[in-house]
């Protein structure tokens, strides 16, 4: 064997990577070339001088002890969670979700709230999918106040399409839309302004068939609106005042 | 009732893997501040996802989340800190064939290597771009194998190889310039 190894083929042999007879083939090359072991005794230079001077960055004490206390916290929602399943099926939530929540309502809110009563858990998700959108500064992906920019935005990141409505004329008007992920689904959120109040409308094809009369309740000063129609999930969030939302959500309706 | 086992099922997936997670997250965003965000952000997911882990290689699987998020806030927030690889197909191609013996690197460069301090190897992996970073934090820190790897950052095994062949390359070259000028 006159011709040089591969060079990713030494790679492969300095990684341990390589079959037995590829490996026995490049070890003896090795004795005879001294190009090839020249160019191998520096990558193993290399490597030590990697393994043995680049940083390792461990967990921040901070960040663990963040994780341990949601983990905790999230095991003790899990336990009322399965009356509350019974109670309201038409919420169909997951533990995932509930511990998606319980997290995403530490980190993004920064307080614990789990006395609150728990058959609310796909409000409070809602409800914190709204907080995050405003805190991390991800309000929209696709940033249009013309609903046929925005509504074929979702082709092909969900699999429905969403009703998107042009109400600029009665003050709420369309800022854009973004994914967003809610009940274990992909959900479109879709956000307007009135004032300097942000709405999100939140929606996904529904569990069931029948239209829901809209349930509105407030929460930590945001008013929640829910309704289903036509098969579809409607979650509006906002810190409006509720008549405002109301109206809103009668004129989406 | 088999859900109440995952909060459980869940810390053991994810906190001894907890300290891997901060490592390519700090490496691949590069400040500590934003890397503690990416990983909460990546438990966030991991919590979503977790129905779907089938409970092989936690590591790996905790990895891969970190690996998306931490490219989707990169995206996001320092979009030209993503150079796309060019030149290598779905089967990995090879290093730069012809010119891959730097003969006038040979013994100094391993002096060269003996000498390089923490901060001067800091400089220069974080100098790599993120695709051939990630593949050298996996393999020389973690000491993953290609397989692993492979399946975090979702390419074949091939291209594992080829990433770390380029990326050690990469590295030489840069601390060799870097030794030139003085």
């Amino acid at each position: 064997m006159n011709d040089h190894i591969e060079p990713n083929l030494l790679h492969g042999y300095l990684d341990g990577e390589l079959d037995p007879d590829r490996s026995l083939v490049i070890e003896s090359h090795l004795h005879k070339c001294q190009d090839c072991s020249q160019e191998y005794r520096n990558l193993q230079a290399l490597r030590s001088a990697i393994r043995s001077n680049v940083p390792y960055y461990p967990a921040p004490l901070r960040l663990r002890r963040q994780l341990d206390s949601i983990l905790r916290a999230a095991a003790k929602v899990d336990k009322p969670q399965a009356r509350t399943v019974k109670l309201w099926p038409w919420m169909g939530i997951g533990v995932g979700a509930s511990l998606a929540f319980a997290l995403m309502m530490v980190w993004s809110l920064g307080i614990f709230r789990w006395q609150t009563p728990v058959e609310n858990l796909l409000v409070q998700e809602v409800l914190s999918s709204h907080v995050r959108s405003l805190m991390a500064n991800h309000l929209t992906d696709v940033v249009s106040s013309n609903l046929h920019t925005v509504k074929p935005w979702f082709n092909g990141r969900v699999d429905f399409s969403p009703t998107v409505k042009d109400l600029t004329t009665s003050g709420f008007q369309l800022v854009g839309g973004r994914l967003d992920y809610i009940d274990n689904h992909p959900v479109a959120a879709l956000v307007f302004r009135h004032q300097q109040h942000l709405i999100n409308l939140f929606t996904w094809p529904a569990h069931r068939e029948k239209d829901q009369r809209v349930q509105s309740l407030t929460q930590q000063g945001y008013h929640v609106i829910h309704w289903t129609q036509a098969g579809m999930e409607y979650w509006a969030v906002s810190d409006l005042n509720e008549q405002e939302l109301q109206e809103f959500v009668r004129l989406y309706q | 009732m088999q859900e109440a086992e995952k909060p459980s099922r869940f810390e053991d997936a994810v906190l001894p893997n907890l300290d891997a997670a901060f490592n390519l997250a700090r490496w691949l965003v590069r400040n500590d501040h934003d890397a503690e965000d990416v990983v909460q952000e990546a438990c966030v997911r991991a919590l979503k996802y977790f129905s779907a882990y089938r409970g092989e290689n936690s590591r790996a699987w905790l990895l891969a989340i970190v690996r998306n998020t931490g490219y989707d806030w990169i995206k996001k927030n320092r979009p030209t800190d993503l150079v796309t690889v060019l030149d290598e197909g779905r089967d990995g191609g090879s290093a730069d064939p012809v010119d891959h013996f730097a003969k006038e690197l040979s013994n100094p460069e391993i002096l060269l290597l003996q000498r390089a301090d923490e901060e001067l190897l800091k400089k220069a992996l974080e100098a790599l771009p993120a695709e051939f970073r990630e593949v050298m934090i996996l393999r020389e820190t973690e000491e993953m194998s290609y397989k692993e790897i492979a399946s975090v950052c979702d390419i074949p095994l091939g291209t594992v190889m080829s990433r770390l062949a380029r990326g050690r390359k990469q590295l030489q070259s840069w601390l060799v310039e870097r030794e030139k000028q003085g």
